[in-house]
């Protein structure tokens, strides 16, 4: 088509969204053509353009929406997911020379001993379900939905220290700048609520190293930027009104906004003014969608019990809650960070007591999903940064085992899971070795991980683009592809 | 000409004809290979087929002419006017999936359009030329330029030129409460005062010749000048106040903030600017403020967690400050050179660590504090002392004096013969033992000449307490102490040059633990030449960055001025100009304010003068439906420039209406309102945010404390970036995150409030309409209208009454918690429902935007 022609057409259609009123981007776009795709997508079909794929879907979508798990700090997968008998055999041994020398270790300075996970009843595998996955007893409630979980036992990073391994997990790249993954969904697929932005990050703990870059939009325009849904104060943040005002104050001002915002519209006709009335409207729609919404009181005793949930509380458990209810509510890309893994000593003792603030929570989560229906069309992810080392790191920088030592950071392999949305269930991919060190069968790179979530979206991570500094950009960089094999 | 000339009719006679027809027919012109053709090539053949010699398949080379041209395993790719004869055409329309270009796998393909251009381009020749912006600008020839009538501004000459030739003429000139408001917002980030919107309305309408260039001039004097434009530089110097990363703590950097205000203010031209901040430190004798001024390249994000290694983190840093460099002054993507040769630009990995080179002669920058078990780094580099001001010497001189009287009163209250110390150490010895302090009559049973230090401290510290007069002077005297402590020398990060040069060689994909060969200082090969007499060192560097010959360091700095006038820049890439960047809207406009700029002598003041006294700068930002047809995007400049403003202009703009703005300049960062759990990161020395209580809580935002990895999140909201990377230009969103914001952040609602109070306080009338034109002047810069009013008054009188009714409510409504500030309330129905008014045009479109 002619360019010039094409111009013009995208300039009228940006024209014709912001009149309608639903806002700037490709959130908008499909805002507004949110009820045709659901329409469509009930007869299998599911077309609509987006400023970030303008020609539609790239193929069939296995998945609407994902839920990202991310366990900031580094989980010991040794101990919960990567079972290895013969690294518990060899536990005090001096490790093998080339798991040392030459290698970028965070931490260990001294040529460290090999620990497998303790040979202790607390810290015992066992196969689950159908598929006898082997998962650690730690982890009572997930080892139940085994059958539900694609166990990836061979991602591997390219950085060992936390915010640049953060980065590149989330963002595809090492340093700051780069547009994080769920921006990257919302400037492709947008939100299928009008009311509430199509990426939503929960934290529980501090924020992590990586910082707001974690969920940052980089280069993208910065409505597809994650907005925090905070569980003190605001939800989010300038919510509620000031002190003593009433409903009728904040509608008459929005009122009054939107008259005078019209009146200079007539005169000057710029079409950013009527995006505005229409932001000042959503605002105001958000003011009551979003309290009710994080309030999860009216949830059943059974659903409470299932996730081990209180209203009011600040948790994990609360956090997978409100997953599940923005994903019900259209959210696009919601994404849990949890701080607190990063065991560099006394490992044993705190994954213990770490892993029951996420353990009933996720199992729920994956159960309840399921039993609404929504498995289906919604994405589980689960990872960290990195793994953790089949080397003991020691306060001393010694290897000597004791109660304090934990595992240094591990960049060469680690396992993670992904769950629903088109994935099979209940199998395995990838192994490491017998002592866990490296990866002996179907490597999978971040760049692969992340091209697997877009391309059960329907999006193809190549195509994916945006121009930047001469040059199109995606969240794979120049790498990466689907893994094939665990979909359905 | 006279081709030029038969063009330009051509067009014209498209016009006439209608729009379409001219959109919908390029092939009616010549194709311009710089315009039509380059970027074709550049995105789907040069991957494979450009200057990257490594990735270079079948040896086939399409971005030179020679490479196309050549006679190649017996074919060529192109050969001139023959389509049959080129083998880049056959390639491109068969249908074999083996043999088309671009490859299926490579999941690029062209349109029906390029292919067409190709087409045309080989049969006219398949001629290249240089791109565009690695030539010199040229001077303008306005005696060349078609333009029926010379405009008085060159600006306006070229302008119309393009504007004749899309069949629009300028916009009309926008009203004078409009045009005070433009200059003052772009020139000042404020909006004008009432009197002087006075003085200008008045001023125009008298026709004194000079008044406007005047008027202009004074606000190019005015101090909020340098605070307005060292906001787009410190988005590029990437400047922040803390480190980034885990934990992300704060430094002191802000003496380079302040350095970049004062030199804007001073008008200090672009080319020495450029070399202080790149090479302030190796100048010869270089002055105090020429070295604060490399903290340019010390505003870097810097990792400090335990695991990362010193030299991986300083490597990193390097790396930003090439990149960096690259981007600002240049418009070039250097990054993609660092780990293979550039796809697209002629830039080699070779060349790319040449300028590494340059900036390689760095300490590290964090260093572990003691052992393995620490879990952070400290953050050490190299920091400048700065001298202490004579209000501070002067305030510590003052705290001195004060601690001396303290410590006399006290001595003497220990010396008193009947209630002195003496007396007391007695009365502690006969007491009770069940009333005695242990380790107390442990010191006391021992003689007073075998005490230590610490030991006599205890002593007296419980002497003290034992009355209530010598326990209120060392309360005070510790006070008095701790406030001398904290009065210190600031300090500010600076670039340092080590004495013993590092060797710089190429990594191998950037990975510095895989050095390649080494390689020397040295600049683009595809830019201008180095001259001999610039030393191989930073300061060499920026001379060769600043040399006239340049032809991008120039255009790159217009374009961005233009860009924050106009909204857009005349590239529209204003961080590329590479061989991918979109073409100049006007190359000739570019060119003439690029050498303008060069001309008279790098002048920011002079280049903003020229643009801000044009008739294209002074048209109505009114969109008619012809414009709205013909050029929607202003890409021509065909009205007025109409934005919403940055996040630092609408928090500036508003303390300045409400009255409450505090004009003080420079120092320490601030931390005025922000909500409670925005800052949560942990770790050694995490910062905490703690609200200012005081008038510096209405500063400017370019003072409130930059955080990366939260920065001030109404901010963020409006699209401030996190300056953990150099942003060229920040996105323009509008969300509901931003109606958020301004209806209900208490640092907006405390504005409001103090614009309500303000209005009531100075109106001098106290009926409604010449309250409410105070209100509107103040915001908006010009009175309401009838219609407006008319409602208002409407709205105004329904509040009232509801207050009225209820006091207790309106009361507790203008009375918030997090709002500081306390205004003088006579009747808080009628406060509260003008504060109802003042927060709806505190929100209005019209409030938030320059137009």
């Amino acid at each position: 088509m002619d360019e010039n022609q094409q111009r013009l057409r995208d300039v009228t259609r940006r024209l014709f969204f912001q009149k309608t009123g639903y806002g700037v981007g490709g959130a908008a776009l499909f805002n507004l053509l949110n009820k045709d795709v659901k329409a469509s997508s009930q007869a299998g079909e599911f077309q609509f353009r987006t400023e970030g794929l303008p020609n539609g879907l790239h193929h069939k979508p296995r998945a609407k929406n994902v839920i990202f798990l991310h366990m900031v700090g580094a989980p010991s997968h040794l101990d919960l997911y990567d079972y290895k008998p013969e690294l518990q055999k060899r536990t005090g041994e001096l490790c093998p020379d080339e798991f040392f020398k030459g290698k970028n270790l965070a931490f260990i300075r001294q040529q460290p001993n090999l620990m497998g996970t303790p040979k202790d009843e607390n810290y015992k595998f066992s196969p689950c379900g159908v598929s006898g996955q082997m998962i650690s007893d730690l982890l009572p409630n997930i080892q139940s939905v085994a059958d539900e979980l694609c166990m990836i036992r061979s991602l591997h990073t390219e950085q060992f220290n936390h915010a640049p391994a953060q980065l590149f997990s989330l963002t595809g790249f090492s340093r700051f700048g780069r547009p994080s993954i769920g921006s990257w969904v919302s400037y492709g697929l947008g939100s299928e609520n009008r009311n509430l932005p199509s990426f939503v990050v929960l934290i529980t703990g501090s924020i992590l190293g990586a910082g707001n870059s974690a969920w940052g939009s980089g280069f993208l325009p910065t409505v597809h930027q994650g907005v925090e849904f905070r569980s003190k104060g605001d939800p989010v943040l300038f919510l509620s009104d000031p002190d003593a005002f009433t409903r009728q104050n904040r509608r008459d001002v929005v009122d009054h906004i939107n008259y005078l915002n019209r009146i200079n519209y007539d005169f000057v006709k710029d079409p950013e003014i009527e995006t505005r009335i229409s932001q000042y409207e959503l605002a105001y729609r958000m003011q009551t969608s979003v309290p009710e919404l994080m309030d999860i009181s009216a949830e059943s005793k059974e659903t409470h019990e299932l996730y081990g949930t209180s209203p009011g509380k600040s948790s994990f458990a609360n956090n997978c809650l409100l997953a599940r209810r923005l994903v019900e509510r259209g959210v696009r890309f919601v994404q849990l960070f949890d701080q607190g893994w990063d065991h560099h000593n006394n490992l044993f003792n705190s994954l213990r007591n770490k892993v029951k603030s996420v353990d009933k929570p996720i199992a729920a989560l994956i159960k309840d999903l399921k039993q609404r229906g929504m498995l289906d069309d919604t994405l589980v992810v689960w990872n960290s940064e990195f793994g953790r080392t089949p080397m003991a790191q020691t306060t001393s920088g010694t290897g000597v085992i004791n109660k304090n030592t934990g595992r240094d950071h591990h960049k060469e392999a680690f396992s993670v899971w992904m769950a629903g949305g088109g994935i099979k269930p209940g199998i395995s991919y990838g192994a490491t070795d017998d002592l866990g060190y490296s990866i002996i069968k179907d490597p999978v790179t971040t760049f692969d991980y992340n091209a697997t979530i877009l391309h059960q979206l329907g999006v193809d991570h190549e195509k994916l683009t945006y121009k930047y500094q001469g040059r199109q950009f995606r969240l794979t960089d120049v790498q990466g592809k689907p893994i094939l094999p665990i979909i359905s | 000409m006279a081709s030029n000339r038969m063009r330009t009719v051509r067009i014209w006679v498209c016009i006439k004809l209608g729009v379409s027809i001219f959109l919908t027919k390029p092939g009616l012109f010549a194709v311009d290979f710089s315009k039509d053709v380059r970027r074709i090539l550049s995105e789907n053949c040069f991957e494979c087929h450009g200057p990257d010699n490594e990735a270079r398949k079948a040896g086939l080379r399409l971005d030179t002419q020679e490479g196309a041209h050549s006679l190649h395993e017996g074919k060529r790719a192109i050969t001139p006017g023959d389509l049959n004869k080129s083998e880049l055409w056959s390639r491109i329309i068969t249908s074999d999936p083996d043999e088309i270009m671009p490859p299926p796998e490579s999941k690029k393909f062209l349109t029906a359009k390029q292919k067409k251009t190709l087409r045309q381009w080989i049969e006219e020749g398949g001629e290249y030329a240089e791109h565009w912006a690695f030539q010199h600008p040229s001077k303008t020839n306005f005696g060349d330029l078609f333009s029926s009538v010379r405009e008085q501004n060159p600006i306006d000459t070229l302008v119309r030129r393009k504007l004749d030739s899309i069949g629009l003429g300028f916009s009309k000139e926008a009203e004078p409460e409009k045009l005070v408001r433009r200059l003052h917002l772009d020139l000042l980030g404020l909006p004008p005062s009432i009197s002087e919107i006075e003085e200008f309305v008045e001023g125009s309408r008298n026709g004194q010749p000079d008044f406007y260039h005047n008027y202009v001039d004074k606000l190019l004097r005015a101090s909020d000048f340098g605070e307005k434009w060292a906001r787009q530089w410190l988005d590029l110097a990437r400047y922040a106040d803390s480190n980034g990363f885990q934990a992300d703590q704060l430094r002191d950097s802000w003496a380079y903030r302040d350095w970049v205000i004062g030199a804007l203010n001073s008008n200090m031209p672009y080319d020495q600017f450029t070399i202080e901040q790149l090479a302030g430190d190796l100048l010869p004798s270089s002055t105090l403020d020429q070295k604060v001024a490399t903290g340019f390249h010390r505003t870097v994000t810097c990792n400090v967690e335990a695991g990362v290694h010193a030299e991986k983190n300083r490597v990193d840093q390097v790396f930003d400050r090439v990149n960096t460099t690259g981007t600002v002054w240049l418009g070039l993507t250097l990054e993609c050179a660092q780990c293979h040769n550039h796809k697209y630009d002629p830039i080699s990995t070779d060349e790319y660590y040449s300028l590494f080179a340059y900036f390689n002669n760095t300490p590290l920058e964090v260093e572990l504090p003691s052992s393995v078990t620490d879990v952070q780094h400290n953050f050490i580099g190299p920091y400048l002392t700065l001298p202490m001001s004579k209000v501070r010497i002067e305030q510590k001189e003052k705290l001195k004096i004060e601690i001396h009287k303290l410590e006399k009163a006290l001595s003497s209250k220990e010396s008193d013969p009947k209630k002195g110390l003496e007396i007391w150490i007695e009365n502690q010895k006969s007491k009770r033992e069940q009333d005695l302090d242990k380790a107390l009559m442990k010191i006391l049973s021992q003689p007073k000449e075998k005490w230590t230090a610490a030991q006599e401290k205890k002593v007296k510290d419980q002497f003290y307490l034992s009355a209530a007069e010598t326990k209120q002077l060392k309360k005070n005297l510790d006070k008095v102490k701790a406030e001398y402590e904290s009065i210190r020398a600031y300090k500010t990060l600076v670039m340092e040059e080590l004495d013993q040069k590092r060797v710089t060689r190429v990594m191998k994909r950037g990975n510095y633990q895989d050095p390649l060969h080494e390689v020397k200082p040295g600049t683009l090969d595809v830019l201008h030449k180095k001259k001999p007499d610039y030393p191989d060192n930073r300061f060499g560097l920026a001379q060769w960055i600043t040399d006239k010959e340049n032809p991008l360091t120039a255009r790159v700095a217009v374009n961005r001025v233009w860009a924050e006038i106009w909204g857009r820049g005349i590239v529209r890439t204003l961080e590329d100009f590479g061989m991918q960047s979109e073409p100049p809207s006007d190359p000739v406009l570019l060119d003439w304010l690029a050498t303008y700029y060069m001309d008279c002598g790098w002048d920011l003041k002079a280049l903003l003068k020229v643009i801000c006294t044009s008739r294209t700068y002074k048209q109505t930002s009114r969109v008619s439906p012809e414009i709205m047809s013909i050029d929607p995007e202003n890409k021509f400049f065909s009205r007025g420039a109409r934005y919403r403003l940055d996040a630092e202009s609408i928090r500036d703009s508003m303390l300045a209406s409400s009255g409450l703005l505090a004009k003080k300049m420079f120092g320490p960062p601030v931390m005025p309102y922000q909500p409670t759990g925005v800052w949560r990161a942990v770790g050694r020395n995490a910062p905490v945010w703690r609200e200012m209580k005081n008038e510096d809580r209405w500063r400017k935002g370019i003072y409130i404390v930059y955080r990366r990895a939260a920065p001030y999140p109404s901010m963020v909201n409006f699209d401030a970036p996190d300056r953990s990377a150099c942003t060229v230009s920040r996105p323009r969103t509008n969300t509901p995150l931003q109606a958020l914001t301004l209806m209900n952040d208490p640092a907006f609602i405390e504005m409001a409030i103090g614009l309500t109070d303000r209005v009531l306080r100075e109106s001098g009338q106290d009926d409604f309409a010449s309250r409410l034109e105070m209100l509107y002047l103040l915001s908006l810069s010009r009175k309401p209208s009838p219609k407006e009013a008319e409602y208002l008054k409407q709205a105004f009188d329904r509040h009232l009454n509801e207050f009225q009714k209820d006091r207790d409510r309106a009361l507790n409504l203008i009375s918030q918690k997090s709002v500081f500030y306390k205004p003088e309330v006579k009747d808080a129905a009628e406060f509260a429902a003008w504060f109802l008014i003042s927060t709806s045009i505190l929100n209005l479109d019209e409030t938030v935007t320059k137009g």
